[in-house]
């Protein structure tokens, strides 16, 4: 992410109850200035001429009472504490309610370039819309080398070293009817405390993939548009790496691996790849054993209960048998 | 060829965590390693079928091999279940 601009606020596309309905009405020169908090201040102290601790690198909000003091100052044409408010650095100003700015606050704040927005939503409802909006833009991100396609509806994350064949299982799972997200560059933001969305790196190149052989190839026009998506949530981490005899992998699965993202658990398959082994196939199979853990069935552990379970039967079979043939020796039987 | 006759030692007998200890083992051996129960042979190389061989506590086992390092893959066979798979 670059710098994140008064002006990108306003061109933030959210709907509904998401909306910020912001309209520039000042100071427009100013809409290039960084916003570098995700956060808001209610500049009462600082109108009354306090301002130490003054939050002045967050956005001011001018609600009614906030309004209502511009006014009472200008009325009173004590203005001077409008210059001093204005020398801080602040990204922007703005008036909830549909509020306007008094006379002497706009030429100042037309003078030094600050812009004025202005909202017809209540303070409250603005305060928490923008806190949402400005928590996704400022959410921990980091970008990772891999591919993201969505298999039966799981968000499968595949990493691996170049030349493992990372983008040919995501070609092949594409052709068996799945989504691809992201090729080679995933940005991955968390989001909501402890959700991993991710998506291209950068949206404006579109769905393409390189393939070894091929070259770059556009999925969208290739497979369809039911063939991509644009963003998806990391449900499933496989790794794919070269077989390796020496090392241990895991034939049970009743374990339950997980590798951090951004301080999130995500569950994590380590595939090892070696010719003859259909590697989509495998990361389908582990996308729907993973639904099945969501919904409460852990195939590995139900299937070691069952044999525990039959162990116990047979042995307890076994002992029974034992004392059945091994009557007391007055019948000089037994073994 | 090297035989030896083992006896499961540990309460639970051999469910899924021991089988994939002895894979593991057996895996490190070229030779072929089986397990002998009643009249069924499986290779050690197969966690499934080493699972549903059904061994039991205290029942019996054969375990054979067959290859350049048959002593060593018996040895090391025969060693997992006298550690009992560090289970109780």
């Amino acid at each position: 992410m670059g710098k994140f601009t008064v002006l990108d606020l306003l061109d933030l596309d959210l709907k509904e109850h998401n909306a910020l309905n912001l309209k520039c009405i000042g100071g427009r020169p100013g809409l290039t200035r960084e916003i570098r908090v995700p956060d808001l201040n209610r500049p009462g102290l600082a109108l009354n001429g306090f301002f130490e601790n003054f939050g002045g690198e967050r956005i001011q909000i001018f609600g009614r009472g906030e309004t209502a003091f511009l006014n009472k100052l200008e009325s009173e044409g004590n203005t001077e504490v409008l210059e001093r408010f204005f020398e801080w650095e602040i990204p922007c100003v703005l008036f909830t309610h549909g509020l306007e700015p008094t006379p002497e606050f706009s030429r100042i704040a037309e003078e030094v370039q600050c812009p004025v927005l202005q909202t017809d939503l209540t303070s409250s409802d603005f305060s928490s819309r923008v806190l949402r909006a400005l928590g996704n833009v400022f959410a921990a991100h980091e970008t990772v080398h891999g591919v993201l396609v969505e298999v039966f509806g799981i968000g499968v994350l595949i990493l691996g070293d170049s030349g493992v064949g990372k983008s040919e299982a995501a070609l092949e799972l594409v052709e068996r009817g799945h989504r691809l997200v992201a090729d080679d560059a995933v940005e991955i933001r968390c989001v909501s405390g402890n959700i991993l969305l991710a998506q291209g790196a950068n949206r404006a190149l579109g769905h393409h993939m390189e393939v070894r052989g091929l070259g770059i190839i556009n999925i969208t026009h290739l497979f369809g548009v039911g063939a991509i998506r644009d963003t998806k949530q990391v449900q499933l981490v496989v790794e794919l790496e070269l077989w390796d005899s020496e090392k241990v992998y895991d034939r049970i699965g009743a374990d339950e691996r997980t590798k951090e993202i951004l301080g999130v658990k995500v569950p994590y398959l380590q595939v090892p790849v070696k010719p003859g082994r259909n590697i989509p196939i495998i990361i389908e199979t582990g996308s729907m054993n993973e639904r099945l853990k969501k919904m409460g069935y852990y195939s590995a552990r139900e299937f070691n209960q069952s044999v525990l379970k039959w162990l116990e039967r047979e042995n307890a079979r076994s002992a029974y048998f034992r004392s059945r043939n091994t009557p007391p020796d007055v019948f000089g039987g037994g073994d | 060829m090297t035989e030896r006759d083992i006896t499961i030692k540990n309460r639970a007998g051999i469910h899924a965590r021991p089988a994939a200890l002895i894979v593991q083992t057996a895996g490190r051996y070229d030779s072929d390693i089986y397990f002998r129960k009643d009249s069924e042979e499986i290779s050690a190389k197969s966690i499934m079928g080493i699972i549903t061989l059904g061994a039991g506590y205290n029942s019996v086992l054969k375990v054979v091999a067959d290859g350049p390092d048959e002593e060593e893959a018996v040895d090391a066979v025969a060693s997992l279940f006298e550690s009992r798979f560090e289970e109780e």
